[in-house]
C-alpha cells in the first residue's frame, strides 16, 4: 500500500504528528496554503523537540562555547578541537534513550552508529566510544531485560564498527524505571586542513545519496522521541531503526577515501528526521534550494510514499554534494565498498525545498525557514524547590569496614567489568588506560607522546537535590577525572537529559543546570562544544531525575608521565589533596547516606570553582614533573572507596591513619575538589614535607594520611580488609544481578 | 620480512596487525583487496581479525568464497605462512585451511579480557621463538571462539601436536575445547588464533608477550 499525498489535514492528524494548534497555524502563515501530506511530515520532523530544540535553544545559547583550542563549536554534526601538530580531535555525545526503552539492543546499537557517523562525517576516523547509561531500579521487572539488551547494542555495533570503547557510566534508580538512558559518546582524530561540514556550496551541483538503502524502519523516530511515554509504548517499536554495522563500517571507509580526493563540497549523515533533515541543513546552511527526486533514492520496500522516504530513519546513509567532476571517481570507491551512490537532486538558487515523486511535485518549501523559523519557547519555570541541609549529628556512626563493603558492592559503585568486557575496549591496538580508571586513554596515533583522555560525568542524585550545584559538580568532576590522568582538559560536550518541559518545575531543573553547567565551564576554561538535549523523558506524569551528563576531552602531552589509579608500589606516602583538615565533611546526598543508612537527604556537596581549579592545577603538575606515583579523585563513596579502588587496582593494600573526627564523615564523605595521590617516599621524607610546603604556597591542602603496602586496607581504626575481600565484594553484584536478579 | 595484510569489506583489526608488523619487521606489508586473484611474493600472509561481512550468515562463511582466498590456498599449498587472528581464524576454518569449528562463546557474550596462554607446541614456525610450554599473556576479542571439533578430528589435532596454543591458568573465555586457542594445519604452515597477540607488542600496550609470535616469522624469513 502506498500512502498518498493527498490525505486532507485535520486536527487530529495534525496533534498526531506532534504539532500543537498554534504551530500548525505558524506553518499556515508561513507557506500561504495548507500544507500537502508530506509537508506536514517534513514540518513535524523539523519542528519537534527532538530536532529544533525549541524549549532549549534560549538556554543553551548562555553556555561557553569558545576558547583559543576550539575550531568548531555547536551546530554542526559534532565539535572540533585543536590538539597541535596540525591534528584535531572532533567529538559528541548524543541520547537515544526512547528507541532504547522500547528495543534495547537496536536502540542502544543505532545509537551508537549515529554518533559514530556525526564523527566521521566531520572527516575523522573515530578512535574512542564512550556510553553513559542510567536504568531503573534492579529490582524492577525491566531493568535487567534493558541492560542486557543495552550493552549488548552497544557492543554488537561499537565492536563490529572497530571503535574502542574506553569509558562510561551505569547507574541504577527506580526513577529511570520507565526511561533508561543511553547517551552515546564518540571521538575522532582528524586533520585540522581535513575537516569537512555540512554546509553546501555552489548552484546547480549534484547532490549524492550514499550508504544503506532507504527503508520504512524508523519513520517518525525524531517525533516518538520528543513525546512522553504512556501505555501505548508497545505500538510504538516501529519507529526504533536497525543498525548495520558492517555497512557502517564501509560507509566510514568509502567515506575516508572519498574525502582524501577533494570530491566532497559538503556532506551530512541522515540521522533523526533522515532525508528531510540532511537536506534541509546543507542548503538552509549555504543559502540555497535543494531539489529532491526521490524516485532515484536507493530503497529496500517497494512503494514506498514520498512521506515515507523524507520520514525513514533508515541508517547508515549520508547526503553530499560533490564536485561534478569527481563524479566517476566517487561512484567507483563507493562500488567497491559495495555501498549505494545515486545522485538524488541538485542545489538550486532559490531557497526552496523541492521535492518531487512520480513525476509529481509533492512538497515546495521554504528551505531557510524550515530551520530558522521553527517555534522557539520561553517556557515558563520554577525554581525547584531544595531539600534542607543534612545534620551529621542525625546520621549514626556504622562499621567503616562493613560499610565500605556495602559500598563497594552495591548496584552503583560495584564493578562494572561485567558491562565493559562485552565491549572491545582494545582494537587499533592504542588503548593505554580502559575502563576501571578515572578516565579511558588513547594515544594519538603517528605522534610519539600525545595521548586523549576521556570521561563521563554527572550525579544525577545530585542534581536532584539542587540542579545548579549537581550541574557544576558534572562538570567539575569530568575536569577533575581528566586532571587525574594528568591531562589538560580542552572541552566538552553535554548531554540534557530532564522530563517534560511544558511542566515549570521540571523546566525549573534545566534552567537551573544549564546556570551551573555554564559557571563551571566558564570557571574551569572547559568550552562545551557539541552537545544534545533529550526532554520528555518521562512516564505517567513520572519524570527521570536531573540527568545532565557531561563528557569531556584532555590532552596528554607525554603519555609516558600519565597517572593511573593504581598503587604504584609499597611502602610509598599516600597524600589528600583539596580536602578539610578533617579530611571529609559533607554526608548530604552522599553514596553513603542512600547504600548504607537508606536516607537521600540534605544539599549535595558544594563544588568551589576557584578552588577546584587550584588543586586541578596543583596535582596535574605533580603527575607531570612524576612526582605522584599513582591518583584517583574521590566521588561517589568518598575517600574510602577512592582508596579501595586504588588497591583493587594494583593488589596492594594501605594503612590510613584514624581521622581526628568523625570517621564516617572522613572516610565516606563527598566533598568536591579532592584527590588521592601517592608518591614513592617514606612518610618521614625531607622531600615529603617540601612537597606539602609547595601546595600550601599553592593554596592546595595536602594531608599526609597513610602507607601502602601489605595485602590489607586498614583504614583507621576500622578492621583490616584484604585486598582480595574487596575484590569479592566490588566484582560479584553485577554479574549475580545479570545471572538470576539476584540484588544481594 | 616481506608480508601481506588480507583487507575485506568489515574487517577492523587490519590496522593494528599492520601496525604491528611494520613496527616488528621494520617493513610495512603489502595489503590485498579481496577481489585480487594473485597475491605477491611474501613470506607470510594475514588475515586480520573483525567481522569480515558482519559476520552475517555465519562468522567468516561469505569471506572465505572471496576471490582472494582462492589465492591464500593456492599460497598456503605452496608451504607459504599464513596467520588467521580472530576472524581470520574463522575465515581460515570456512576456508577449509583449517580443521574444527569456532562456535558462539559459551558464555553467549562478546568478551574482551586479557587471558593467559600456553604455548602448547613451541616447534612451530610460529612460536619457536617461545619456549616450550611458556605461559604469557595475551588479550582476547570475540563473539564466536568457542573451538570444537568432532573426536576424531581433535584427537589427530592433539596427536599431530597441532594444537600451538592453550588458555592457560583457568582463563578460557569461551569455552573451547581442550582449551585450544590456536591451532596449525598439518604441514604446519598455518596458524590459526583466537587471541590478539598484535594488541599486545610494545610498551604502550601494557606488556609485549605477543611480540615473539611474529619474532618466530621473523627469524625464519630472515
Amino acid at each position: 500500500m502506498t500512502i498518498p499525498n493527498d490525505i486532507r489535514i485535520t486536527p487530529e492528524l495534525v496533534a498526531a504528528h506532534g504539532l500543537k494548534p498554534d504551530e500548525y497555524q505558524r506553518i499556515l502563515d508561513l507557506i500561504g496554503r495548507e500544507p500537502t501530506f508530506t509537508e506536514l511530515g517534513i514540518f513535524s520532523a523539523m519542528w519537534n523537540e527532538h530536532c529544533s530544540y525549541k524549549s532549549s535553544k534560549r538556554w543553551l545559547r548562555t553556555l561557553p562555547t569558545s576558547g583559543p583550542q576550539v575550531i568548531q563549536g555547536p551546530g554542526e554534526n559534532a565539535g572540533v578541537v585543536d590538539i597541535g601538530d596540525g591534528q584535531c580531535v572532533v567529538f559528541k555525545m548524543e541520547s537515544h534513550n526512547h528507541p532504547s526503552y522500547i528495543e534495547p539492543y537496536q536502540g542502544a546499537a543505532t545509537g551508537v552508529g549515529g554518533i559514530l557517523r556525526d564523527v566521521f562525517t566531520m572527516g575523522a576516523r573515530p578512535i574512542a566510544a564512550m556510553n553513559a547509561l542510567r536504568f531503573g531500579a534492579p529490582d524492577h521487572p525491566k531493568t535487567q531485560h534493558l541492560v542486557a539488551g543495552v550493552v549488548a547494542g552497544i557492543g554488537g555495533y561499537g565492536n563490529s564498527f572497530g571503535v574502542p570503547t574506553v569509558g562510561g557510566e551505569v547507574n541504577f534508580d527506580p526513577r529511570y524505571n520507565g526511561n533508561c538512558l543511553v547517551n552515546a559518546f564518540a571521538a575522532g582524530l582528524a586533520r585540522t586542513d581535513g575537516i569537512f561540514y555540512s554546509k553546501a556550496e555552489g548552484v546547480g551541483l549534484p547532490v549524492v545519496y550514499l550508504g544503506a538503502k532507504t527503508g520504512r524502519d524508523g519513520v517518525g523516530g525524531a517525533t516518538m522521541a520528543s513525546a512522553e511515554f504512556d501505555e501505548t509504548i508497545e505500538e510504538k517499536r516501529p519507529t526504533v531503526q536497525v543498525g548495520d554495522p558492517f555497512t557502517e563500517k564501509c560507509l566510514l571507509e568509502a567515506c575516508l577515501e572519498l574525502m582524501a580526493t577533494g570530491a566532497v563540497i559538503a556532506i551530512q549523515d541522515m540521522g533523526a528526521a533522515g532525508l528531510t533533515c540532511s537536506a534541509v541543513e546543507m542548503g538552509a546552511k549555504g543559502d540555497l534550494g535543494i531539489e529532491l527526486d526521490l524516485d532515484k533514492v536507493p530503497v529496500r520496500e517497494e512503494r514506498m510514499s514520498a512521506y515515507e522516504m523524507m520520514l525513514s530513519e533508515s541508517q547508515e546513509r549520508m547526503l553530499m554534494v560533490l564536485r561534478p567532476e569527481k563524479e566517476p571517481e566517487a561512484e567507483e570507491i563507493f562500488r567497491k565498498w559495495g555501498l549505494d551512490f545515486a545522485i538524488v537532486g541538485r542545489t538550486t538558487d532559490d531557497l526552496r525545498f523541492r521535492i518531487l515523486h512520480g513525476g509529481e511535485e509533492v512538497a515546495n518549501l521554504p528551505i531557510k525557514e524550515l530551520g530558522d523559523e521553527a517555534p522557539e519557547y520561553d517556557r515558563p519555570w520554577a525554581e525547584p524547590k531544595m531539600p534542607p541541609a543534612l545534620d551529621a549529628a542525625t546520621v549514626p556512626a556504622a562499621d567503616v569496614a562493613d560499610s565500605l563493603l556495602k559500598l563497594l558492592g552495591s548496584p552503583d559503585l560495584s564493578s562494572r567489568r561485567w558491562v565493559w568486557e562485552q565491549y572491545d575496549t582494545l582494537i587499533q591496538g592504542n588503548s593505554l588506560q580502559i575502563p576501571g580508571g578515572d578516565a579511558g586513554v588513547v594515544r594519538v596515533e603517528d605522534h610519539p607522546t600525545k595521548a586523549l583522555a576521556f570521561s563521563s560525568d554527572v550525579t544525577p542524585r545530585y542534581c536532584e537535590a539542587d540542579s545548579f550545584e549537581g550541574g557544576k559538580q558534572a562538570v567539575a568532576e569530568c575536569w577533575r577525572n581528566l586532571t587525574a590522568t594528568g591531562a589538560d582538559p580542552l572541552a566538552v560536550t553535554d548531554n540534557l537529559n530532564f522530563g517534560n518541559p511544558e511542566r515549570p518545575e521540571i523546566m525549573g531543573q534545566f534552567v537551573r543546570a544549564i546556570k551551573g553547567i555554564g559557571e563551571a565551564c566558564r570557571a574551569l576554561s572547559f568550552p562545551i562544544v557539541s552537545g544534545n538535549v533529550s526532554l520528555y523523558n518521562e512516564t505517567l506524569g513520572q519524570a527521570i531525575p536531573p540527568t545532565p551528563t557531561i563528557a569531556g576531552v584532555g590532552l596528554i602531552p607525554d603519555w609516558s608521565k600519565m597517572a593511573r589509579i593504581a598503587f604504584a608500589g609499597e611502602g610509598q606516602a599516600i597524600l589528600l589533596a583539596g580536602a578539610p583538615e578533617s579530611w571529609g565533611t559533607h554526608l548530604g546526598q552522599s553514596a553513603y547516606l542512600r547504600d548504607v543508612h537508606g536516607r537521600a537527604e540534605g544539599a549535595p556537596p558544594p563544588v568551589d570553582l576557584a578552588h577546584e581549579k587550584r588543586v586541578g592545577d596543583f596535582v596535574r603538575g605533580v603527575i607531570r614533573s612524576g612526582t605522584v606515583t599513582a591518583a584517583h579523585d574521590c566521588s561517589d563513596g568518598g575517600l574510602a572507596v577512592a582508596l579501595a579502588e586504588m588497591a583493587m587496582a594494583s593488589g596492594i593494600g594501605a594503612r590510613i591513619d584514624a581521622p581526628v573526627n568523625s570517621a564516617s564523615a572522613a572516610f565516606f564523605g563527598e566533598d568536591q575538589g579532592r584527590y588521592v595521590l601517592t608518591a614513592a617516599l617514606a612518610r618521614e621524607d625531607a622531600q615529603l614535607a617540601t612537597l606539602i610546603e609547595d601546595a600550601r604556597k599553592a593554596g592546595v591542602s595536602l594531608i599526609a594520611i597513610g602507607v601502602t603496602g601489605g595485602r590489607e586496607l586498614k583504614l583507621g581504626e576500622a578492621r583490616a580488609i584484604s585486598v582480595e575481600e574487596l575484590k569479592e565484594a566490588h566484582e560479584g553484584w553485577f554479574p549475580r544481578f545479570m545471572q538470576d536478579g539476584s540484588l544481594q | 620480512m616481506k608480508s601481506a595484510v588480507i583487507q575485506l569489506p568489515g574487517l577492523n583489526r587490519d590496522r593494528d596487525m599492520i601496525a604491528a608488523l611494520t613496527k616488528i619487521s621494520g617493513q610495512a606489508p603489502v595489503t590485498v583487496w579481496q577481489t585480487e586473484t594473485e597475491l605477491p611474493e611474501v613470506d607470510l600472509i594475514v588475515i586480520p581479525g573483525g567481522f569480515s561481512y558482519g559476520d552475517y550468515l555465519r562468522c567468516g562463511a561469505i569471506a572465505a568464497r572471496m576471490p582472494v582466498m582462492k589465492a591464500v590456498a593456492e599460497k598456503a599449498a605452496k608451504g607459504v605462512l599464513v596467520i588467521g587472528v580472530c576472524n581470520g581464524f574463522q575465515i581460515l576454518l570456512e576456508a577449509g585451511l583449517l580443521p574444527g569449528a569456532l562456535m558462539r562463546n559459551a558464555s553467549l557474550k562478546f568478551v574482551c579480557r586479557e587471558v593467559k596462554l600456553q604455548v602448547a607446541n613451541a616447534n612451530t614456525a610460529f612460536t619457536r621463538a617461545y619456549a616450550p610450554g611458556q605461559i604469557i599473556r595475551c588479550p582476547v576479542a570475540h563473539h564466536d571462539g568457542n573451538f570444537f571439533a568432532a573426536p576424531e578430528t581433535l584427537a589427530r589435532i592433539e596427536g599431530e601436536g597441532q594444537v600451538a596454543f592453550r588458555y592457560a591458568e583457568g582463563t578460557n573465555p569461551n569455552g573451547s575445547i581442550n582449551d585450544i586457542a590456536g591451532i596449525v594445519n598439518g604441514a604446519g604452515n598455518v596458524l590459526g588464533l583466537m587471541p590478539h597477540p598484535e594488541n599486545l607488542v610494545e610498551a604502550a600496550h601494557g606488556g609485549t608477550d605477543g611480540r615473539a609470535l611474529f619474532e618466530s616469522v621473523l627469524g625464519r624469513a630472515a
